[in-house]
């Protein structure tokens, strides 16, 4: 009972992580249509940079995810300016190719920079605290805590402020919205920008539990596919629903299972889902 | 027909010419050689990849895993099982067709961003068997001493010349039917699903059996290029099936130009010749090329032969022989009159 307990936290705080990453993913996709491979890439780079500014300028921890979120949302925005907006019209196979030479380019970057060897992030949270006999790190309720509190915030913000109602917007409509003046441009650019921020917040905040490596993006990358397609691409709740299932999942298959069945259960979980309902579980009618 | 030498007739045939004197050129140079043998396996497959995208226009990410599949079929069936190399090679290719044309059955169920998502994880789920499955395909310690080709006649297939020859043979008719199948109506069928395939459905083409029987030839093409790979390198590792093997046949074919009969030879010798080249730089050669991958699908997303092929056709169509057209010509001829970004895919 007491590894159940334990392994039920471990699945909520990876939980919190992926659904940080997965919203992103599903917001890029909503807004722009496209699967945005690389967001993995952005993902890594967003840890390696948060290790930038807590290892090497020594900010405290809280403000060097801060930092990196910000630096983070930037390149993000550069992305979709340099890449994906000069292929907006065209086929959707060119932005996944796209996609995929930008995240060569990130990953050699992050390679040349801080080196293909791991690297280990010191939080400065540190401890235990009992609960129901399990042992729970202090890190691991402050990611669940933390991923709680931006979820809810985002929420406000996509719901409430104008900003991020123009993304929902654009989603239903795009050529509503352009007609009643929210720029599609500057939404996509918003958008970008917060996709790379949430995973860097998501990336600061696992980064002191898993070690940090210029391919660590990649399985997470076909996670948060698998977790956006069993929500639905592009819709938020299914991201949230999708990624806490997945993590517990994830987790409970490699303690009562195996650890390679726990790597793989993600991409299971894509074949089956897709091999009944070819358009995901919970999809919105797609505009074309 | 001697004198009717169109310009793409005289690119192929120079591009043809060059890959079957490049032995000669590179005698004692067996490290060369070596490259140029293991870029023709790569070459074949890719004219798989060709097959589903470039002609299909599906994306279908699992490429990588099903050569994976081939090289470990024809790796561990002539060691661990102690296949000759022939007989191992054509269960590798046929199984990597049967593993295509069942695994196509699912993932052509979904469309578009679905298939390339699903055809991921599928190719990632062949890549994480391999690399952990250990008491079959050995892991990371990988599968040393695949045999090579056993001679026929007086053709000993050890030399590095005569095996090079012979994947260059296989190049041949892969490229062959990449040709057969443009010119047929078959490719036409094809061509129109990739323009669009609810105006192809709606005039009576089968869109889910031409999609089926395109995965299937183009995982086929994969098994073939993965059974030479295995014998050509010897030794084998997990990597032969990596995800990261299928974006570098996306940037060899993008390189050469999709759906053109010469563009997977081109594209894939001349991105192998820059990775040697930037050879020093191993990881970091990305820095360079993926912002090159990003910038050609941007600016030039019909390749080097595509647009070769449009620069032709157009000097063609106002030249004296513009009436004298043959399929193959008319076809090239097509992107003129479409939209840029209908075409280029």
């Amino acid at each position: 009972m007491t590894l159940f307990i334990q392994q039920l936290f471990d699945g909520l705080a990876l939980g919190g992580v992926y659904c940080l990453a997965a919203i992103g993913l599903t917001l890029v996709f909503g807004v722009l249509r496209i699967p945005n491979l690389a967001h993995g890439t952005l993902y890594m780079l967003g840890a390696y940079v948060t290790y930038f500014f807590l290892v090497t300028v020594g900010v405290p921890y809280v403000a060097a995810i801060g930092l990196a979120a910000v630096v983070l949302a930037v390149i993000g925005v550069l992305l979709e300016r340099l890449v994906f907006h000069p292929l907006r019209n065209a086929p959707h196979t060119h932005h996944m190719i796209a996609a995929v030479g930008a995240m060569f380019f990130f990953q050699a970057v992050a390679q040349a920079l801080w080196g293909a060897d791991f690297r280990r992030m010191e939080s400065p949270i540190s401890g235990n605290v009992t609960i129901l006999g399990a042992q729970v790190s202090w890190q691991r309720i402050v990611i669940v805590v933390t991923a709680v509190l931006v979820l809810g915030l985002l929420t406000w913000f996509i719901k409430r402020s104008i900003h991020g109602q123009t993304i929902e917007a654009i989603e239903q409509d795009r050529t509503g919205s352009s007609l009643v003046g929210i720029s599609p441009s500057r939404v996509s650019m918003l958008t970008f920008g917060l996709a790379a921020a949430l995973a860097t917040v998501a990336a600061g905040l696992v980064a002191p539990i898993n070690l940090l490596s210029p391919t660590m993006g990649d399985a997470l990358s076909l996670k948060v596919f698998a977790i956006i397609i069993l929500g639905g691409l592009g819709s938020l709740p299914g991201a949230i629903v999708g990624g806490f299932t997945l993590a517990l999942a994830e987790v409970m298959t490699s303690t009562y299972v195996s650890a390679a069945a726990g790597e793989g259960i993600a991409f299971v979980v894509i074949v089956i889902v897709l091999a009944i309902r070819p358009t995901g579980l919970f999809a919105k009618a797609v505009q074309r | 027909m001697t004198t009717n030498v169109s310009p793409q007739r005289l690119g192929t045939l120079l591009v043809a010419l060059a890959l079957l004197l490049a032995p000669l050129a590179l005698t004692g140079q067996d490290y060369v050689l070596r490259v140029l043998t293991v870029g023709a396996t790569y070459a074949i497959a890719v004219y798989g990849m060709n097959m589903i995208l470039g002609l299909t226009g599906q994306l279908s990410l699992a490429h990588g895993g099903f050569f994976g599949i081939g090289v470990y079929l024809v790796g561990l069936l002539t060691t661990d099982y102690d296949w000759a190399f022939w007989p191992a090679l054509l269960v590798a290719v046929v199984g990597t067709t049967v593993v295509g044309y069942v695994a196509g059955v699912v993932a052509l169920r979904t469309r578009e961003e679905y298939f390339a998502i699903f055809t991921m994880a599928m190719g990632f789920i062949i890549f994480l068997v391999i690399s952990r499955w250990e008491s079959v395909t050995h892991a990371h310690s990988g599968v040393s001493g695949v045999k090579y080709p056993e001679s026929l006649g007086l053709l000993d297939f050890s030399d590095p010349m005569l095996m090079y020859y012979l994947v260059l043979l296989f190049l041949l008719g892969a490229g062959y039917v990449t040709y057969a199948v443009r010119r047929s109506g078959v490719g036409r069928t094809l061509i129109a699903i990739r323009t669009s395939e609810d105006l192809a459905r709606s005039v009576g083409v089968n869109v889910g059996l031409n999609k089926q029987l395109a995965f299937a030839a183009s995982s086929t093409f994969a098994g073939l290029g993965g059974g030479l790979f295995a014998a050509v390198q010897g030794f084998v590792g997990p990597s032969a099936a990596s995800v990261d093997l299928t974006f570098e046949m996306l940037m060899f074919i993008l390189v050469g130009g999709m759906g053109t009969v010469m563009g997977p030879v081109v594209g894939t010798f001349l991105v192998l010749f820059l990775f040697e080249f930037f050879q020093d730089f191993e990881a970091y050669r990305f820095i360079v090329v993926g912002p090159i991958i990003v910038a050609l699908v941007i600016f030039a997303p019909r390749g080097i032969v595509g647009y070769l092929n449009a620069f032709a056709g157009h000097r063609r169509s106002r030249g004296p022989a513009g009436g004298n057209e043959t399929g193959n010509r008319s076809e090239n001829r097509v992107p003129d009159t479409t939209t840029e970004a209908k075409e280029t895919l």
